[in-house]
């Protein structure tokens, strides 16, 4: 029977096996002995959220390693199956709370895919638009936590001075931050307010500039290169294996972009160059993101001064709600007002996989509709997940201070993570 | 959809036995795998070199209550080299008693073979290491099974602790 909790709970020893029973993570360890096991989080502040690592040491030296994780597990994918397909989409946001609009669209492509329709041209470049926004804001996060991890603390305020100002434009289109469910089945909550092109080119304007800053701090930095260099080498043939995926997988020299190889969203009509570098270490997946910055603009500014006037919602009202204007003369669009926010949509009976490229990886949505307005499965494919598997393998007889540089360089959000 | 035909087409000449049945739906093609063939359906998609299914992406199973048999797994592949996907499906009578693990074929199923017993609790045979991934040690059930409640759990005030924890579903000592 479980006892209430009081505050007079105190630590206790362990053995090893009582020790390995209450970590849970079932790691084999080695040398009970000799080795010293040592609990690195979750409240640590380079695991990036709430990761918590099991790690064997022998001495400095780490000779096995087990993540342990579920600490923000919420049951994303359960909830989402009570919620009709609109609703559900506010559940997307919070997984990877550092690109939402990435999540946002592996979600709602998958709806689309299921219900066989597509966006309108205009949406599309908006969604391109936002989706590369966003890529530039997680790839400054990553960037500010992954120096400020290796002691080079200016980094990330001027990260995070850069980031708030594409939240802004996020707010700006959206009315919030972080937490945007912008995009929706069948299009997009609302057109681009008249502000919005004017923010997004003063923003091309004044990046690069700060891209050098970055570059100066870091790039040839005696203790960033030292710390980074020849630190968690991955091999080609082992990332693939290992399922790594997007700056992780290309930084050990695979070129794979899911925007190149299988486009959505019209990625095909842009011009855009794929960064690989082949050494596999810490570095070389360093240099891809921030080679990245430099594509995500350059892809903006394609979609900027491609932007077709239009309609940003298909015109189809059995899945997008009649506009506001309407329902004061219509009857016909109350009752598809009343019905769509009440019962929502239903979707056919099927299954379809959508993949897009989020700024982590694959970021991927199973579907399963059963004839019904509520998905009876949904699985997500989250990048992190798969990507922090790798980090044992990598890990191994390094120093535990480069395990902190090998963390931060494959770029994992916990909440995409335990969903 | 070429594509999809070649890779079937071969499949069905080296093991004829392997595939059940074909669906497709919105130009993805899912192979229904009997779940004996799986490890030799795989490793041909692994191995020849005009197929090169040198990436799984994703395992998610499915539960079809009340259907028998009751869940279905899904494995999304991916060739890098011949750009192409494809989608294995396997249907598993007793979760107990799943598949095999394809931890031999591709590392990375080791991993997500865990999040499906955690979540689903379709067991991997040959998969060592399962274990309570998300869900903590002594957490009964699996959430993403039909037949899982959402929520509603009773709460305790220390007034009624006692009464309620007696009636109350967990793992107890």
């Amino acid at each position: 029977m479980a006892m209430m909790p009081t505050a007079s709970d105190t630590v206790q020893e362990l053995s090893v096996e009582e020790l390995r029973a209450k970590m849970g993570t079932g790691m084999e360890i080695l040398d009970p002995e000799e080795h010293m096991l040592l609990s690195m989080g979750p409240q640590h502040p380079s695991t990036h959220g709430v990761l918590r690592l099991l790690v064997e040491l022998d001495g400095e030296t780490v000779v096995n390693l087990a993540p342990d994780i579920g600490f923000l597990h919420t049951g994303v994918e359960k909830n989402m199956e009570s919620k009709t397909y609109t609703k559900a989409l506010v559940m997307t946001d919070r997984m990877d709370y550092l690109s939402p609009m990435s999540n946002n669209l592996g979600y709602i492509l998958a709806v689309e895919k299921l219900l066989g329709v597509e966006a309108t041209p205009r949406a599309q470049v908006i969604r391109v638009i936002l989706t590369e926004l966003a890529r530039i804001a997680s790839h400054l996060v990553w960037l500010g936590t992954h120096a400020l991890d290796l002691a080079a603390m200016s980094v990330f305020l001027y990260c995070f001075r850069e980031r708030e100002y594409i939240l802004d434009i996020f707010e700006m289109v959206a009315g919030q931050r972080m937490m945007v469910s912008y995009f929706r089945p069948g299009g997009l909550w609302r057109d681009l307010p008249d502000e919005f092109e004017p923010a997004v080119r003063n923003f091309l304007d004044f990046f690069p500039a700060r891209i050098g800053d970055y570059e100066a701090l870091l790039k040839n930095n005696p203790i960033w290169v030292e710390r980074t260099k020849g630190v968690g080498v991955v091999s080609a043939e082992d990332a693939v294996a290992w399922g790594l995926t997007g700056p992780s997988l290309r930084g050990s020299g695979v070129n794979w972009d899911i925007r190149k190889t299988q486009p959505y969203c019209g990625y095909e009509d842009y011009t855009f160059d794929v960064p690989v570098a082949e050494e596999g270490d810490v570095y070389a997946r360093y240099r891809c993101r921030i080679q990245e910055f430099w594509e995500s603009m350059s892809i903006i500014e394609q979609a900027l001064n491609r932007l077709p006037k239009g309609p940003i919602n298909i015109d189809d009202r059995k899945i997008v709600p009649p506009p506001r204007s309407e329902l004061g003369h219509s009857m016909e669009a109350v009752i598809h007002h009343f019905k769509l926010w009440t019962e929502g949509f239903s979707a056919p009976e099927g299954y379809v996989y959508q993949s897009i490229e989020s700024p982590r990886g694959e970021f991927a949505c199973y579907l399963r509709g059963n004839g019904t307005s509520k998905p009876a499965r949904v699985h997500f494919r989250a990048p992190s997940y798969v990507n922090l598997a790798s980090l044992p393998q990598m890990a191994k007889n390094s120093f535990v201070a480069d395990l902190v540089a090998m963390i931060g360089s494959i770029d994992i959000v916990l909440g995409e993570i335990d969903r | 959809m070429e594509r999809h035909e070649f890779v079937t087409d071969k499949i069905k000449t080296a093991l004829p036995e392997a595939i059940e049945d074909i669906y497709d739906f919105r130009d993805e093609r899912t192979l229904i795998v009997r779940a004996d063939q799986l490890k030799a359906v795989c490793l041909m998609l692994r191995d020849d070199p005009e197929l090169a299914f040198n990436f799984l992406s994703d395992i998610s199973a499915d539960d079809y209550l009340p259907q028998f048999p009751r869940f279905a797994v899904n494995y999304h592949l991916y060739s890098i080299p011949q750009n192409h996907r494809l989608r294995l499906r396997v249907w598993v009578e007793d979760p107990d008693e799943g598949p095999e693990t394809m931890k031999d074929v591709w590392p990375i199923a080791t991993w997500l073979e865990m999040e499906v017993w955690d979540l689903m609790g379709v067991r991997f045979a040959g998969n060592t290491a399962l274990r309570r991934l998300f869900l903590p040690e002594d957490w009964q059930g699996h959430p993403l099974r039909k037949d899982y409640p959402l929520g509603y759990e009773e709460v305790q005030f220390s007034f009624n602790w006692e009464e309620i924890d007696s009636r109350k579903p967990y793992a107890k000592d």
